[in-house]
């Protein structure tokens, strides 16, 4: 390490004194996530016929590599069917503390019904509230269990830290 | 000469520990929006107005913190160690002049003209070390002992380069008392002088670094290696006054470099042709002085990497000492047969 390397290095973060820093002020701003991030799962309805996309054939609890998945399934009614097919899950249960977010179930899913979005924020206080069921990812819900129980108490809206590009598996999902 | 009656160096003795305290507040929300911005991203912005209450809310944070002692740690020594650094931190500076005799609204701006002012400030700063080795080893850990026994090693061997660089100084202005130096001017004496002054402050301001445990010598605290050295079964307000006296430590660093070799409390001379009398300003010379320095030392810590121990040994002995030297044998030499 001699005099002219400290001398270039010195100058190097004197530089940086006068740029414009690149941190974002992630509460107060949000964050622009890629459009392949792969965060908190959905579980997509048909658009038209808005039935449940998962026929609750196991195949992503099979694949997942953290065993955080369970569906128990059910047989439909034939007159008031939940999804479209002979059955559909009536228990969906992730548990988010055990989720790698690998994305493998979304890969298994011959319907393409659970798909991982881009909702990051899911700090809660409880063990319990980690499991997420079906009203927590089907399609609609907005917000992590804590954001949706803080928005209701507040009577406000739930606010998403983040803003997200289109993604075509998405379909439905309304940030 | 002019001495002030006790009561009035009491007075000033206090307001100049509030002053120190303040600004070693607002030097570390400095520091750290500094840094902040040396690696591209805000420091603290969000704490008051443009995050300048942050120190305001570290304190309310480290007082109200679990204060922690260990079982086995010997109490009262824990207790006292980060006392006597804060206690010798704050006196070193008394002894700095910031203006001529009866400048400060009649005062002297001085808590005491000593004769001998830089050998008290070696003395008081060279104490402050104790109260880092008497906390390493009253923690009863060995993190703590081996960071506060390097921490001694460190002290002694850049305190070499310290007096030895400082004998330059000494030697042209004829004197140890810190305003007769100022007044003398140094670098005014003779141009013969400057290579040995020039080399002096260099070493002086390295060896300065090291003495006040700023990086790249910030051994004695290596969260990386010792996990926080001397301090790491330190918490809370106990922690806070070693900061403290961290930070006033290179305040007084500063403020003696700055009273050593550019001239102290004196502003430059060519500036009296624009506005007259403005290098005679008191105290905000010397206060800029110290602030380009800080920034130096935040600079400094923002770019370089810590020396490993024995890059630390063998710099401190093989290069500022023996420059050190070389500066006062040079400077000597000049004395002796140019001028």
């Amino acid at each position: 390490m001699s005099v002219i390397d400290i001398a270039k290095g010195m100058g190097l973060t004197l530089g940086y004194l006068f740029k414009r820093p690149v941190t974002v002020q992630y509460p107060r701003d949000k964050i622009v996530m890629q459009a392949r991030f792969r965060g908190r799962h959905h579980l997509l309805r048909h658009p038209d016929t808005d039935l449940e996309k998962c026929i609750g054939c196991s195949l992503c609890a099979a694949a997942c590599p953290t065993y955080c998945i369970y569906v128990e399934a059910a047989e439909n009614d034939p007159d008031d069917p939940v999804s479209p097919g002979e059955r559909y899950a009536k228990i969906y249960e992730i548990n988010m503390l055990r989720c790698i977010f690998c994305g493998f179930c979304e890969e298994a899913c011959p319907t393409g019904a659970v798909v991982l979005g881009h909702e990051f924020e899911l700090a809660d206080f409880k063990y319990e509230d980690f499991v997420y069921r079906k009203e927590d990812m089907l399609v609609g819900t907005k917000g992590s269990k804590w954001q949706r129980r803080e928005a209701e108490a507040k009577d406000k809206d739930v606010r998403l830290g983040f803003n997200a590009d289109h993604r075509a598996e998405l379909e439905g999902v309304d940030y | 000469m002019t001495h002030d009656p006790l009561w009035v160096t009491f007075i000033k003795a206090l307001v100049l520990c509030v002053v120190l305290l303040g600004a070693f507040a607002y030097m570390t929300v400095i520091e750290r929006k500094l840094l902040g911005r040396f690696q591209h991203r805000y420091g603290p912005n969000l704490t008051g107005p443009g995050g300048w209450l942050q120190p305001i809310a570290d304190a309310i944070k480290t007082i109200f913190k679990e204060d922690l002692v260990v079982t086995a740690a010997d109490k009262f020594v824990l207790v006292l160690a980060p006392a006597i650094s804060i206690v010798f931190a704050l006196s070193a500076f008394g002894a700095i002049p910031a203006g001529p005799a009866g400048s400060l609204f009649g005062l002297n701006p001085w808590v005491m003209d000593l004769d001998i002012g830089i050998l008290y400030i070696f003395a008081a700063t060279s104490l402050g070390v104790y109260g880092i080795f008497l906390g390493g080893w009253a923690a009863n850990s060995k993190y703590a002992l081996l960071g506060s026994l390097r921490s001694s090693a460190q002290i002694i061997s850049y305190e070499l380069g310290l007096g030895l660089s400082v004998l330059a100084v000494i030697m042209v202005a004829g004197t140890l008392n810190l305003r007769e130096i100022v007044e003398t001017g140094i670098w005014s004496v003779s141009p013969w002088l400057w290579p040995g002054l020039a080399l002096a402050f260099v070493t002086f301001v390295i060896s300065g670094t090291a003495e006040v445990n700023r990086t790249p010598f910030d051994l004695p605290e290596a969260e990386q290696e010792l996990v926080a050295g001397y301090l790491t079964e330190y918490s809370s307000i106990k922690w806070a006054l070693y900061q403290m006296a961290e930070y006033v430590n290179m305040m007084t660093a500063a403020a003696f470099i700055s009273t050593l070799f550019l001239g102290g409390y004196r502003g430059p001379a060519f500036l009296d042709a624009i506005i007259p009398g403005v290098s005679g300003w008191p105290i905000i010379w010397l206060v800029l002085k110290m602030a380009i320095f800080m920034f130096l030392f935040i600079w400094l810590k923002a770019t370089l990497p810590r020396l490993r121990y024995d890059q630390l040994m063998r710099f401190g002995w093989l290069y500022v000492f023996e420059f050190a030297l070389l500066a006062a044998l040079v400077t000597g030499a000049v004395i002796a047969y140019v001028i």
